[in-house]
């Protein structure tokens, strides 16, 4: 199809400007010709180059972003607004968003610092969430299909290799050929896997290596072969190309870029939350790795990577359901030993049916708490006493197989930190004390627990606290 | 159009009530009943009453395998009398009256109906009542179902599972099971097979009926799960006292 000229109609929109001419599509800025309803936000129009010399993937994968497109919903994915006929006038009209994609940031002559490259990947990181909670894997994040909006959020574009658990999956074939962009492409991908969210964790990783180093982990490889690398391959670590990186980026990276799925982040909504909170990535070995693997490690790899081979994927939204983010709200003053006890149940009870699950353990201060001249009471030292506080409460809980981090937030309102926390971290479930935060201020007694049920963008659990004990003792007597 | 699509109903006046409720409250405008009214259930009249009511409305039903043994049951020394299928045939044959076995015995096995082909078994031999259950057997059932022009979906019944075949980018045709209640695009541009599962005797484990909605306009397909009465249509079953109990056990299990 030829470029359309400023000024040109289709189905009720008027053709402002084109703004990408692409290999697979034109997109232009549109406007609803007059007397059509305003819909308060811009529009863009992504035409398929359809013609005789065009491949039928190109059609296919218009036919997928089609489908998909229009079920999607939330900031993370431009708003649909309208399609035309794929047989007569096919087009998708969308929100424009305004921003820079990742390829801003990587055209840049000089290398993001640690904090920007942290909050980029965490705002990719919680957009994939939000498309996995959609039963949605994007299988082609890349820098150009990534795009960050002023308020620093990421919007992921393109769905046109895209894959949505409830629709046939009009890509997949009974061959399982590689499907994707060669340089981003998971190495489940390669092998014809259409549908583990963690393929998504492995595009986000490539990128992350990218903005860190300037590098491609595994360069873009244009062969069968070359692609398979990746099934054992280990990258250079980040760290050997870019000494000042961290030890935690580095191990974060590595993690994303494991060639077997089960050994990264289980949820893209894991990978955000240690890239929000540096401070509680455990470094292993991948953190601290200064050369690729020994030859050894490699060859073991290489075996193991020659028996992987297609399987189907579950639900995507089962796969992530079954690796939760679970907070508890452990109270720290006027709390009963109790309380305490039969918070740790709730918890253990939880953790126990969902192995993968992580745990935050938080608690919030009054800012009052801490004292400027007091070096006793400054705000380091109360954090560490805190932070120790909630690692003894944890103690005694069976925390193996589940990543566990400890925070101290300081507000006023602790209902509402509780509720922020959980939505900045893409929480699951929320625990926390029936009858706790606040039982100085009787009149209050139950706004906490119940502002934040109401409030939490998530499952609240509001443990009972166990009969004291004293109390236990006496209904036996009786 | 909006086309509700109907089949294996086996004498189930309470999931077919519930299901036929359901696709009117939809906004359905056209039935298609894709065969195997009888056979099973208790209440094999009420079902063929049903038909010849929608029938008459101008409205499409075909024959199953249940429906032809119902009009001849197996004689007792036959082999294949023993099968679960055949068990209650005759109980059923005999429920109904003349005029209904007519009916039944002059159903036909294939219908189109708004651009779509439907067929109780495989469209390939629709009278050997084969079951259209892997990706090999649905295409030789598309390939028949394309050599009439236009056709472009065909709609089976038979094996009680809801399942749409559908040609990704590979040769040979692909499997996908559907999720109750999601619109599934099946543009005309591509074709596709569907098994539309069971309204009165789902297989799945989940004991809710099964039917389908198709909008020849939009070229959507929906596939709906409806919860129904099951617990009173399997008390029916056992009232009869000549149906064995499996038949009703099997309701409250899905299976």
């Amino acid at each position: 199809m030829k470029l359309l000229e400023p000024g040109t109609e289709i189905d009720g929109f008027s053709v402002l400007e084109c703004i990408h001419s692409g290999g697979m599509a034109h997109i232009y800025r549109v406007e609803y010709a007059v007397g059509a309803p305003n819909p308060g936000f811009p529009l863009a129009m992504k035409i398929p180059r359809m013609t005789a010399g065009d491949g039928a993937e190109n059609i296919v994968s218009f036919e997928v972003e089609l489908q998909i497109l229009p079920t999607l919903t939330g900031p993370h994915v431009p708003r649909f607004v309208a399609a035309g006929d794929l047989e007569r006038l096919p087009y998708l009209v969308m929100e424009y968003c305004s921003g820079h994609t990742l390829q801003h940031w990587l055209d840049a002559d000089e290398r993001p610092d640690v904090a920007t490259i942290a909050r980029l990947g965490a705002a990719m990181g919680r957009a994939a969430h939000s498309l996995h909670q959609q039963n949605v894997c994007h299988l082609d994040l890349k820098p150009g299909n990534v795009l960050f909006t002023h308020d620093n959020h990421a919007v992921l574009l393109d769905f046109g290799l895209s894959c949505h658990a409830h629709y046939p999956d009009l890509l997949a074939e009974e061959l399982r050929r590689a499907v994707g962009s060669p340089a981003w492409i998971a190495p489940e991908q390669v092998v014809g896997v259409r549908g583990d969210p963690r393929s998504d964790i492995f595009a986000i990783g490539v990128m992350l290596y990218e903005l860190a180093t300037g590098e491609l982990p595994f360069g873009a490889p244009s062969t069968q072969g070359g692609l398979r690398q990746r099934l054992w391959m280990a990258p250079v670590p980040p760290r050997q190309h870019r000494p000042d990186l961290p030890e935690w980026l580095q191990e974060t990276i590595l993690r994303c870029l494991e060639p077997e799925a089960a050994q990264r982040h289980p949820s893209a909504a894991h990978l955000a939350f240690d890239l929000a909170h540096p401070d509680q990535v455990p470094i292993s070995e991948r953190g601290q790795r200064q050369h690729g693997l020994g030859l050894r490690t490699q060859f073991k790899r290489w075996i193991k990577a020659v028996g992987m081979h297609y399987q189907p994927s579950p639900l995507p939204t089962r796969q992530i359901e079954e690796v939760p983010i679970v907070m508890v709200a452990v109270p720290h003053d006027d709390v009963t030993d109790a309380t305490l006890y039969s918070l740790r149940q709730a918890v253990g009870r939880s953790l126990g049916i969902r192995p993968g699950a992580r745990l935050a353990c938080v608690t919030v201060l009054s800012p009052s708490a801490s004292s400027s001249t007091d070096s006793e009471r400054s705000e380091t030292a109360l954090h560490r006493q805190h932070r120790a506080r909630l690692k003894q409460w944890a103690e005694p809980l069976d925390l193996a197989g589940h990543s566990v981090s400890y925070h101290v937030l300081e507000a006023g309102d602790v209902a509402q930190a509780l509720v922020r926390y959980a939505e900045g971290n893409q929480v699951s479930m929320m625990i926390l004390g029936a009858a706790t935060h606040g039982l100085q201020t009787q009149r209050f007694i139950a706004t906490v627990p119940m502002r934040v049920a109401r409030d939490a963008p998530c499952t609240v659990i509001l443990v009972k606290q166990a009969l004291p004990f004293a109390q236990l003792a006496r209904e036996y007597s009786e | 159009m909006k086309l509700a699509l109907l089949s294996d109903i086996h004498s189930n006046r309470q999931a077919l009530d519930a299901c036929m409720e359901h696709a009117r409250a939809q906004g359905a405008q056209r039935f298609a009943w894709l065969g195997d009214l009888v056979g099973y259930g208790a209440d094999p009249g009420y079902a063929v009453r049903q038909a010849m009511a929608l029938v008459a409305q101008g409205h499409c039903v075909i024959g199953g395998n249940h429906d032809a043994l119902a009009v001849h049951p197996l004689q007792p020394n036959d082999p294949a009398a023993r099968t679960v299928a055949a068990q209650g045939a005759s109980w059923t044959h005999a429920q109904l009256t003349a005029p209904e076995r007519d009916f039944l015995a002059a159903l036909p096995l294939v219908a189109e109906v708004g651009g779509v082909l439907l067929v109780h078994a495989s469209a390939d031999a629709p009278e050997r009542w084969r079951y259209v259950d892997n990706e090999m057997v649905a295409q030789q059932c598309l390939d028949a179902a394309t050599q009439r022009p236009g056709i472009r979906h065909v709609f089976c019944g038979h094996v009680h599972r809801n399942t749409l075949y559908y040609r990704g980018t590979g040769r040979r045709l692909m499997r996908f099971t559907p999720q109750p209640g999601v619109a599934i695009p099946v543009p005309r541009h591509r074709q596709w097979v569907a098994t539309i599962g069971s309204v009165g005797q789902p297989r799945d484990g989940d004991p809710r009926a099964m039917y389908a909605l198709l909008d020849t306009d939009a070229w959507l397909l929906r596939f709906e799960r409806v919860a129904y009465d099951h617990a009173t249509a399997a008390a029916a079953i056992r009232a009869t006292g000549a149906l064995p109990d499996d038949f009703a056990r099997r309701l409250e299990l899905g299976r």
